[in-house]
């Protein structure tokens, strides 16, 4: 392998212009796979989840799924698309043996979904518009093990192992059109297209869209012409880059290899690349030159899908406001900054806060806790937010009991953490505990007659009218309730004992 | 008896299991002692499931003593194609690269078969995945026809039709993607029928070509293959191109076969160079006959026809490319070279040189070259183009006419070895069956003579529109008994005793 | 219409996994070339745009089933026609390519 020696950022962008292209593979959650009747639940045993037809026998035959269909139809018109009226599947004739037929049945010239578009907001709230050139079906392939060598790479294994339960389950592919003009912020378009992709395919329900977990799969095609030229760069196609972070990263260091490349006179060769997780990098993968010829030809053992206009129109009814459209509206209802928003989106919390606030939490409090506390705490595990072990009905309590007075802002963290440390439910925390605010007028008589006892000299200057003396004292009280005491009623009594007016 | 018991015709046969005259283990014995006795010279099966057969055929004996209502087909043995999946019995499709493997699961057709009670004896002999005209092309040694044990017995489904001409099976299922039913049945002067494309079922039936296959019955009798037919016939929701309507009521048609009022189309292109005299006499004949027996006879001319052939093996091979690209020694099957030197590709690659014999690997190569890029404007894609302009030709003949006769093959059978290793030759044996495939209508081949010039029987095909299969009944059948009557006898009864 | 080679038949062969041996490339070699020459006549066509392709021959469109869990085959059917297996997966040997 050559090392080429990347050149800065900046520098590749003072003399290129990068252009883009994103295809996404995105497993769709139907309860079966695109072609036959068999499960898609994860974590069966291995090749439990298969038949005749996603096994490849001899003789067995696909039927197309419907849920499958109505799926890519609902993409498609959330991303703007146009739909079919009639398009056919083809087979993409290629050996591998994941693959059990040796073809994915997939779409060709006929793509279900085609020209669409869908705004991406950048962190500056700049939107720019990402064309799509077509979203279309096709199927997944099974899983190889590979035995034998070091690291359970191909290299130097002695053989494989093949498992075909995710063999068949249904993929949409989405693919834009070449991205042009996003100069220098190309490797932020990408994110935040992958990044809006997975909200939207989420807000449609019809993936879970977990990147981490195969559920969404990103390949990043780019390449560089000179700055001024019309005519595009060859291209390299980095295959499965999987997180939002590598996405962009994967981007940024191809146009500084492309660049550095470019400029030492070299040419930029068309091959399939792999990105690395831990430097950043990419590597040289399968060069193109022995050309795959997929001879794709449409699938003779199915027949044409044609959405008519009034099943289209019926499934556009379904679709859900839009991510990028509902973010604005909550922006707008939580008084909010585009920057503050913009925070929450990155966080993962837009949908925790949404439900909290919908379980009786202000708003303002929902995400007090799921951007400080919560996200230091999901950030420290490396977790989701979601998958911290405490739900937004529980934080929603959690401010109830704020607001009636029986947690402080110090109790009502205490709280969350013995909820996450799986003490129980907040009630039951603050049970256990003894977290519970004293506002009994005996205990907190008693507390406050031993500090105005212990303090005479302020007690004295409160009595002078020098009211706001009376903090010290207040903070005399919580030191010895240990901070369970409600300040507001304590400050109230002690200016009562005192004989002044608050 | 048992002598007796294999000249009967499956209705007959059902009728007597029906009546408790004979059981249906009588029936199946003497079928089985017949193939133990004959079919070393013919070589029509490549598995006897003997086992299967007789506890199949004790079942219906035991269904029938307990009251219970029989089929009409219960207890009648049949030869099944070895290109249909069997579950627990080996299926090879006539191919090396399948030795020894079992089915999982059973074939739609397979599933009917056994719900009707039909007892199937086992797989028949058959060109390797169903691609070749003369059966030689299987991996397991050639089919000889039982009218004379030199020459081919008509492919792919050789091993099905010889069974019936030699009393092996009264019944027996073929597939059809260019002629592999009509062909055998027309050189071993038999009955086959190739219905509807999307009529029967294709689950389980081995691809070879998916939008020209189609399976169907063989029989010796018009009635027979009719009443067979409606056994497999009917929605399947396994397949995709299962058609979702009422299948014709073609046993009423076979029951009262007529030709009176009928137009029947005689197309000009399935004449000339090429077509044996003989054949063409008992053509004229068989014209004239329908003439006698009340038809209208049109004259017609089908041009696109000419260009049939070329467009099948186009598209054939093409389909057949892809349909065998997942016989790569991963998951079932023969692996050959897996000695720790090779990777998993070079496995594939020498397995497949191993497994497939030199008509798998010619087609698999053309229908790659024709699928290439760059050459699949002017192959594929064209061939295509000739589908349609062949589905044209026949829905304006079947604006004048009800039906269209033809020769079903241009010549009767050909020696063993005289074409195998001229493709092309080999390729005009099925000039008059491929249109009707590559338009998906329905067509029938029946015995109409034999050629004086070598006594070899001759068949006449029947062409019928698509979902229109009755119509193939009702004239095949009054054919049929106006033949018989000159005949004075079965055509079959003409054949060498074995 | 162009020829067939040698060179082109191996490319296929190729294309196809198919370890051919040397005589059987000269020999397909020369077979294929008369059966594209003699299929060729149907390019004759493939200008005519009056002409539309036939994919399928039935006008079917829209076949589907609902989204409904049925019965897999067992692990042991599924393996029963294995090559190879090991740890209830198909066993094949080392595959060359990408990771
Ligand atoms: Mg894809
Ligand atoms: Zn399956």
């Amino acid at each position: 392998m050559t090392v080429t020696e990347l050149v800065s950022y900046d520098e590749a962008l003072a003399s290129y212009d990068p252009v883009m292209g994103l295809e996404v593979h995105v497993e769709l959650g139907t309860r079966t796979k695109m072609f036959c009747g068999c499960s898609t639940e994860l974590g069966a045993e291995p090749n439990s989840q298969v038949c005749p037809t996603c096994l490849g026998l001899p003789g067995a035959l696909p039927v197309v799924n419907k849920a499958g269909v109505e799926s890519a139809v609902r993409i498609g018109l959330a991303l703007n698309c146009r739909i079919a009226e009639w398009c056919r599947f083809a087979r993409k004739n290629y050996f591998y043996p994941d693959m059990p037929k040796n073809f994915q049945t997939s779409q060709y010239d006929e793509p279900i979904a085609f020209d669409g578009y869908l705004d991406v907001q950048l962190e500056d709230g700049e939107v720019f518009r990402v064309e799509i050139e077509r979203a279309h079906m096709e199927e997944d392939t099974g899983k190889s093990t590979h035995v034998g060598g070091a690291t359970g790479r191909i290299h130097g294994a002695s053989h494989s192992l093949l498992d075909y339960n995710r063999a068949g389950i249904p993929l949409i592919e989405i693919v834009t059109k070449p991205i042009v003009g996003a100069g220098e912020r190309a490797p932020e378009v990408a994110k935040a297209y992958v990044a809006e992709l997975r909200e939207l395919i989420k807000a449609l329900g019809v993936s879970e869209a977990r990147m981490e977990m195969g559920q969404m799969r990103c390949d990043v095609n780019l390449s560089l012409r000179p700055k001024g030229t019309e005519k595009f760069g060859t291209r390299s196609e980095t295959k499965n880059v999987n997180s939002l972070r590598s996405v962009e990263r994967a981007a940024r260091f191809e146009i500084q290899r492309h660049a550095a490349v470019l400029s030492s006179g070299g040419t930029i060769i068309q091959e399939t690349r792999h990105f690395h997780e831990d430097d950043g990098s990419t590597t040289s993968g399968r060069a193109k030159e022995e050309a795959e010829d997929y001879r794709y030809f449409p699938e003779p053992d199915l027949v044409p899908v044609a959405p008519s206009l009034e099943w289209v129109e019926e499934l556009r009814g379904t679709l859900p406001e839009l991510p990028r459209l509902r973010r604005k509206r909550l922006q707008e209802e939580w008084g909010i900054s585009e920057h503050e928003m913009q925070s929450v989106l990155n966080a993962g919390a837009v949908d925790p806060i949404v439900t909290t606030v919908d379980a009786g939490a202000p708003a303002d409090q929902a995400r007090k806790w799921w951007m400080g506390e919560l996200a230091r705490r999901a950030n420290e595990d490396g977790v989701e937010l979601t998958a911290l072990p405490i739900t937004p009905a529980q934080i929603a309590r959690i401010c109830a009991l704020v607001a009636e007075g029986s947690l402080n802002d110090k109790l009502a963290r205490q709280t969350i953490e013995g909820v996450l440390a799986g003490e129980g439910g907040p009630d039951e925390v603050v049970e256990k505990r003894g977290l519970k605010i004293v506002s009994d007028e005996g205990a907190l008589g008693t507390a406050v007659d031993e500090a105005i006892a212990g303090n005479p000299d302020i007690a004295e200057k409160v009595r002078g009218g020098k009211i706001q003396a009376a903090g010290a004292l207040v903070g005399a009280v919580m030191k010895a309730t240990r901070g369970q005491a409600d300040a507001a009623r304590a400050r109230q009594m002690i200016l009562e004992k005192l004989g002044v007016e608050g | 008896m048992a002598g007796e018991l294999i000249k009967l015709t499956a209705a007959e046969l059902a009728a007597r299991i029906a009546s408790g005259e004979v059981t249906a283990v009588e029936a199946a014995e003497a079928h089985l002692a017949r193939i133990e006795a004959v079919d070393e010279k013919i070589n029509a099966f490549l598995h006897v499931d003997r086992e299967g057969a007789l506890a199949q055929a004790r079942e219906v004996d035991a269904k029938r003593e307990r009251g219970e209502q029989l089929g009409p087909l219960a207890g009648v043995p049949l030869a099944l194609k070895d290109l249909f999946t069997t579950e627990g019995v080996p299926t090879t499709a006539g191919s090396k690269i399948l030795e020894g493997w079992i089915p999982p699961y059973d074939a739609t057709v397979t599933k009917r078969l056994k719900d009707a009670d039909v007892v199937v004896l086992g797989k028949t002999n058959m060109d390797e995945f169903a691609m070749g005209s003369s059966t030689e092309n299987s991996a397991y040694g050639p089919t000889a026809n039982p009218w004379d044990l030199t020459r081919i017995p008509g492919g792919s489904g050789g091993g099905s039709a010889a069974s019936l001409a030699a009393h092996m099976a009264p019944l027996a299922i073929g597939t059809d993607t260019g002629g592999s039913i009509r062909q055998p049945a027309a050189v071993t002067g038999t009955v086959g029928v190739k219905p509807t494309y999307g009529g029967v079922s294709r689950y389980g039936m081995i691809a070879f070509s998916s939008s020209l296959d189609q399976g169907g019955p063989c029989a010796r009798t018009v009635l027979d293959a009719a009443l067979l037919h409606s056994v497999i016939a009917g929605h399947d929701e396994k397949d995709s191109t299962s058609i979702d309507q009422p299948v014709p009521d073609i046993v009423a048609a076979a029951r009262n076969g007529t030709a009176q009022g009928m137009r029947v189309g005689v197309v000009k292109e399935f004449r000339g160079e090429g077509y044996q005299a003989g054949v063409m006499q008992r053509f004229d004949e068989s014209v004239e006959l329908l003439r006698e027996l009340g038809a209208e006879i049109v004259e017609l001319s089908c041009p696109s026809f000419t260009k049939a052939l070329a467009a099948y093996y186009l598209i054939a091979p093409s389909e057949c490319s892809s349909n065998l690209a997942r016989f790569d020694a991963m998951r079932y099957g023969m692996r050959t070279g897996d000695d720790g030197t090779h990777s998993a590709e070079e496995v594939t690659a020498l397995t497949r040189e191993a497994g497939f014999g030199p008509e798998v690997k010619r087609r698999v190569m053309l229908g790659t070259y024709a699928l290439s890029s760059g050459y699949y404007d002017a192959y594929y894609g064209s061939a295509q183009k000739v589908r349609t302009l062949i589905t044209r030709d026949f829905a304006k003949a079947f604006e004048q006419v009800d039906v269209v006769v033809s020769p079903t093959t241009p010549t009767t059978a050909f020696p063993i070895g005289e074409r195998v290793d001229d493709p092309m030759a080999m390729y005009l044996a099925d000039l008059c069956t491929i249109p009707s495939n590559l338009a998906g209508n329905s067509a029938m081949s029946i015995p109409c003579g034999l050629a004086p010039e070598d006594g070899l029987p001759v068949g006449l095909q029947i062409i019928a529109p698509a979902m229109a299969d009755d119509r193939l009944y009702r004239v095949g059948a009054a054919l049929e008994a106006a033949f018989q009557a000159r005949w004075g006898h079965p055509l079959l009864e003409e054949a060498p005793s074995l | 219409m162009p020829g067939i080679s040698r060179e082109e038949v191996a490319h296929l062969a190729k294309l196809a996994r198919l370890e051919l041996k040397d005589e059987e490339l000269e020999h397909f070699a020369g077979q294929l070339d008369d059966i594209i020459g003699a299929v060729a006549a149907v390019s004759e066509v493939a200008d005519d745009a009056s002409v539309p392709p036939t994919s399928h021959p039935l006008p079917l469109t829209n076949v589907m089933r609902p989204d409904e869990v049925r019965a897999s085959l067992t692990p042991q059917q599924a393996l029963s026609g294995a090559p190879a297996q090991e740890q209830q997966r198909f066993k094949v040997p080392q595959i060359l390519g990408e990771e």
